[in-house]
This record gives C-alpha cells, sequence and structure tokens, in this order.
C-alpha cells in the first residue's frame, strides 16, 4: 500500500515537472507579452525534434543538446515578437484588441510549424532510447532519464525564479507584467523586454521539448496537447503567475498519476473537468490575485 | 446620387439572389457527382463559419465551441440514424447542438476575452475524450456506423440549411436585436445600462447559433457514414471556421460565405496532392490576413470600391 502511493505520488512529480515547466514558459507569454500563444506546444514539438535529430543524426546527449535547442528556439520567439506580434501590439487599439489578433496569428503560426515538422521529419512517430535502465527509488521503480527529467525541469524553474527575482532584467520584466506603460516611462525598453519573454517562454517550451523526447514518444502533432495542459496549468495557477505555474504543474501532475492510477483513459478527462470546474468556480485560480 | 444607387440595388441584389439560388437549387439535375459532393463540403464550413459569425461577429467573444456543437449534431445522428427518418434527425441534431449551447451558454456568462476562449476549446477535448473513455469501457465500440441517404439528399438538406442560417443572420442584423449584440460587443457594461438583457441575448444568439452548426453535423454524419469521437469532435472543426471568418472579413454577412468557400475549395484541390502544403499555405495566408487584411477581404473590396467611386474617407 505504501509502495504503492509512493509510486505513485513520484510518478506524479515526474509528470509534473515538465509540466510546471512549459507552464511557466506560457505563463510569461501570456502573463507578460499578452499572448495566447496556442502555438505553445509547436516550440515544445520542435524543441523535442530537434533534439531527435541531434541525438539520431548526430550522437548528441539529450541533455547537452539542451544548450542547443533551448537558445535555438529562444532566437525564433524572440524575433517573432520583434517582427510579428510588436507589429500587432502597434496597430491594435486595445490591449483586447491586441490578445485576440496575437491569438489568432498564433492559429496561424500552429498550422505553419505543424505541416513545416510533418515536410521535415514526416508524420510518424519517432522516439530513441537514452538512459531506460529502471532504478529502484524507495522500492518503486521508475526509468533513469525520468527522474533526470525532473531534476532537469525542476532545476531550469527554480533558476528562472531567481532570475526574475534577483536581476535587473528580471525586475524590468516584473515590471512590465504589472504594467506596460508605466515600466516604460521608468526607463524600461517595453518592446525589447517583451520579446526577450515571449523568446524565454519559447525557450522553457523547448528545453520542455528535449525533456519530453528523452522520456516520450514524439510525434509532429503532438504539440496541441501540451498547450491544452500548459493552459490548463495557467489556469489552476493563476494567469501570469509565475510561481503559480510551477506549483499547478505539478498538482497537475500529481491529479494526472493519481487517475491513471484509477483509469487510465480518464486523465485527460479529469484534466479537463478540474480545468472547468476551475474556470467556472475562481478563474483568478488558486495564487492569482482577482 | 445615392438614392439612385439604392433604387437600383434594391431591385438588381434581390434579383441576383434568386439566380443563384435557383442556380444552386437546380445544381443537382446539371452537375456532376464531383461538383455536389464538393458543394455539400463547401456549404458544411459555410454553415459552421456563418454560425461562427453570428455570435462571435458582433460579441468579439471568440468561441472554440463549434466542433461540440457540430459533433453533438454528428453524434446525434450516429444515436438516432436508424430509428428516425432524416427530416426528424436534422431538427434533432439541430437541437442537440442548441441544447448543449444553451448549457454552456448559462455557465460561461462570467468569462471574457481568454477564459471564455479556453473554456470553449476545453469544451471540445472534454467531450472528445470523454466519449472516447465511454466508447470503449462502457459501449465496447470504437466508432459507429451512420446510415447513408443519397447524394441529392445531403445537398438539399445542406442548402435548406445554408438558406435558413444566412437569412436568420441578415434579419438579425437588422433588427434591434442585432444592434443589441453590437452594443454588447462595443461596450457591455453600457449595453447593460442602457436595459438590454446581456445574458439573454448572449445566450440566446449562442444556442441559435449551435442549431445551425448541430444540423448541418447531423446531415454531415450520412455523408461520412462512419463516425468515432475524433471524426466528430476534431477540434480543426473550430479552428478552420475561425479563420475562414476572418479572412473573409467578419464586417459582413458575405465575408464568412466568400472565406469559407475559397479555403473549402482550396482544400479541396490542395489536400490529396499536397495535404501538408494545404495547411501550410493556410497558415500563412492567415498570418497575412491578421497582419494585412484585418477587414478581410470583404472589407479590402469594400474600400477599393470607395476608393473607385470617388467617396472621400471611405477607408476607415
Amino acid at each position: 500500500m505504501f509502495v504503492t502511493i509512493l509510486d505513485i505520488i513520484i510518478s506524479g512529480l515526474l509528470l509534473g515537472g515538465i509540466y510546471a515547466l512549459i507552464a511557466v514558459g506560457l505563463s510569461l507569454q501570456y502573463g507578460v507579452a499578452r499572448v495566447l500563444n496556442i502555438a505553445h506546444g509547436e516550440f515544445i514539438m520542435l524543441g523535442a525534434f530537434l533534439t531527435y535529430t541531434l541525438f539520431t543524426g548526430f550522437k548528441i546527449n539529450p541533455l547537452i543538446s539542451l544548450v542547443i535547442t533551448g537558445p535555438a528556439i529562444f532566437v525564433v520567439g524572440f524575433f517573432l515578437y520583434r517582427t510579428l506580434f510588436a507589429r500587432l501590439r502597434a496597430v491594435a487599439p486595445t490591449v483586447d484588441a491586441f490578445e485576440g489578433n496575437s491569438m489568432l496569428a498564433c492559429f496561424g503560426l500552429l498550422f505553419i510549424i505543424q505541416n513545416v515538422a510533418i515536410l521535415i521529419w514526416g508524420a510518424g512517430i519517432k522516439g530513441y532510447s537514452f538512459w531506460a535502465e529502471p532504478v529502484s527509488l524507495a522500492g518503486a521503480k521508475f526509468a533513469a532519464n525520468r527522474l533526470i527529467t525532473l531534476f532537469v525541469a525542476l532545476g531550469i524553474c527554480v533558476a528562472f525564479y531567481f532570475f526574475l527575482s534577483h536581476t535587473r532584467l528580471g525586475k524590468a520584466i516584473r515590471a512590465s507584467a504589472q504594467d506596460p506603460s508605466t515600466a516604460g516611462l521608468m526607463g524600461v525598453n517595453i518592446n525589447h523586454v517583451l520579446a526577450l519573454c515571449f523568446g524565454l517562454g519559447s525557450l522553457m517550451a523547448g528545453l520542455g521539448g528535449t525533456l519530453i523526447s528523452i522520456s516520450y514518444q514524439i510525434q509532429p502533432t503532438m504539440g496541441l496537447e501540451y498547450t491544452v495542459i500548459a493552459l490548463i496549468v495557467i489556469v489552476l495557477g493563476g494567469l501570469g503567475s509565475i510561481p503559480g505555474s510551477f506549483i499547478g504543474g505539478l498538482v497537475l501532475g500529481l491529479v494526472g498519476s493519481i487517475v491513471t492510477y484509477i483509469d487510465p483513459g480518464l486523465s485527460l478527462v479529469a484534466y479537463y473537468v478540474i480545468f472547468m470546474l476551475l474556470l467556472l468556480a475562481k478563474p483568478t485560480g488558486i495564487l492569482g490575485k482577482s | 446620387m445615392s438614392r439612385q444607387i439604392s433604387n437600383t440595388h434594391k431591385i438588381v441584389v434581390p434579383i441576383i439572389l434568386i439566380l443563384v439560388l435557383a442556380l444552386l437549387a437546380a445544381a443537382p439535375l446539371f452537375a456532376p457527382r464531383y461538383t455536389i459532393i464538393l458543394m455539400i463540403s463547401i456549404f458544411m464550413y459555410v454553415i459552421i463559419t456563418v454560425s461562427w459569425t453570428m455570435f462571435s461577429g458582433p460579441t468579439g467573444y471568440v468561441s472554440l465551441a463549434s466542433a461540440a456543437f457540430f459533433g453533438a449534431g454528428v453524434y446525434t445522428s450516429a444515436l438516432f440514424g436508424l430509428k428516425l427518418p432524416l427530416p426528424v434527425i436534422v431538427p434533432l441534431g439541430g437541437l442537440a447542438g442548441f441544447v448543449l449551447a444553451l448549457l454552456v451558454g448559462a455557465l460561461t456568462l462570467r468569462l471574457k476575452g481568454a477564459y471564455f476562449v479556453m473554456f470553449t476549446f476545453g469544451l471540445v477535448e472534454l467531450l472528445l475524450n470523454f466519449l472516447l473513455w465511454w466508447e470503449i469501457n462502457i459501449t465496447g465500440t470504437t466508432g459507429r456506423v451512420v446510415p447513408p441517404v443519397s447524394n441529392s439528399a445531403v445537398y438539399y438538406t445542406m442548402l435548406g440549411i445554408f438558406v435558413a442560417v444566412v437569412g436568420s443572420s441578415y434579419l438579425i442584423n437588422r433588427s434591434r436585436y442585432g444592434l443589441a449584440m453590437r452594443c454588447i460587443g462595443e461596450y457591455e457594461e453600457a449595453a447593460a445600462h442602457t436595459g438590454i438583457n446581456v445574458a439573454l441575448y448572449k445566450i440566446i444568439t449562442f444556442a441559435l447559433s449551435a442549431f445551425f452548426m448541430g444540423a448541418a453535423g447531423a446531415i454531415m454524419a450520412t455523408r461520412w457514414t462512419y463516425i468515432d469521437p475524433h471524426i466528430a469532435f476534431n477540434p480543426l472543426i473550430s479552428f478552420l471556421p475561425v479563420l475562414m471568418a476572418i479572412f473573409g472579413g467578419i464586417g459582413h454577412l458575405v465575408g464568412p460565405i466568400i472565406g469559407a468557400t475559397i479555403f473549402t475549395y482550396l482544400e479541396e484541390v490542395l489536400i490529396t496532392k499536397f495535404p501538408y502544403y494545404y495547411m501550410l499555405i493556410f497558415g500563412i495566408i492567415m498570418l497575412l490576413a491578421i497582419t494585412y487584411l484585418p477587414e478581410g477581404v470583404v472589407g479590402l473590396f469594400q474600400n477599393l470600391y470607395k476608393r473607385l467611386t470617388g467617396e472621400k474617407n471611405g477607408a476607415a
């Protein structure tokens, strides 16, 4: 009994680590840059496939490709904001109009990235084996790669939290999240900071993708599922709250693990039920301000 | 001058409309089978897109629940297809969409902006995953067979729903009811203060638009003959109409019709040979339309027309 509970908790945390990472990325994009990035999962997918290609084609260790995929996808996100979203932001009369238009633009991005990926890698399911030997943890057994995934994901989240709370740039980002126009008046280069936030959000999606590809099978259409999970997590944690997204990710991972233990077919259903009940009961989330 | 134009408009527009309708009604008599099948797909997307615009156009609430209402219709057809005749199935499918939308509308009243988008999107995925689980664990089926109907029956049903949805959109736009909807879109609180029953108007329009989607789903299921939750609740059915409406232009009734027709035709031409290029092109056009054509194709032509006829300050 004890082992079963431990088993559920640990596998929930393993799942939750990745959820937290991708949700923190989306939270940054929506909370600060005001882009509800429906294409978030596509950046995850890109990260996963880049890692796959680097591993199978060039024999590069997936943990090393973290420092390749992350920056590469950061650059894509950063320039997307500088070109596309900055333009939409400049012409939109209100913040609401910008949110609507940027979300629709993300739909376009979703189709473009997904189909370019299919043209490059094909539509099939891919996967590779990396550190898959089992490790015993207090009686429960796990693949080594999943433990690594959890630690890397948590490490990135914590490092990012310290970046936000202890650096000058982090302070600029927090200021822009609270009030972009006032932050601009205080000398923050808003367009640069927002592009940076969108880029950092993409970076985390890319890193998340790399970690996902280590433990799970990947395919070009996998993005939407992760986008939805990230959306659920940021609502769970409160839109725009980074610590909220982090905790929300772990909570959702635990929920997923518990429901999977009861009936594997119901885990996605459980996510949506929680999501919709939460939207109705407390749209501001666990840590959100009303 | 302008009065003359509006007078000729009064005569010319109805004549053109009647001619187009007559042509559409007579099409199965002379058009090849392939054209009729293509027309059925075009009608399907036009109906969903016009219905979507009926609610989301004036209010600005972006709904991604179209696939849920469409799927409700599809499943109605699958459940009752063997027991009931077609003229009962189609309104019943519409009713399924209508009731679902009433429930969703009543629940989501307080949600705005991104929350509404996420909720409606979550709804489709919830229904899809719940039905998958239900089919596998409770009924032990993976798909259902819908009794097929002749192509011309599907075609005429689609044409009927098309006329109904465009007609209701037109009447709503012209009435006080449509004006109230636009007020809600402009400034919801102000609309409420001027005495508009905001909740009632939003829910009724949402449900009415879902009725047409459900009816289209019910008849489309007979074309597909085999359905499963993935086919019935395909998220693309939610996404594509939004993009089609934006591309065509949501400011005018013709916009969604044009947008849906162009894209469905493009899909037909490209999807058999280059399925991934179709979606790729779709995405690129989408980005370009949002960045450079905020009022859609119709808005572009309206501005061009105004410039040609020499009207100043036309491009607002």
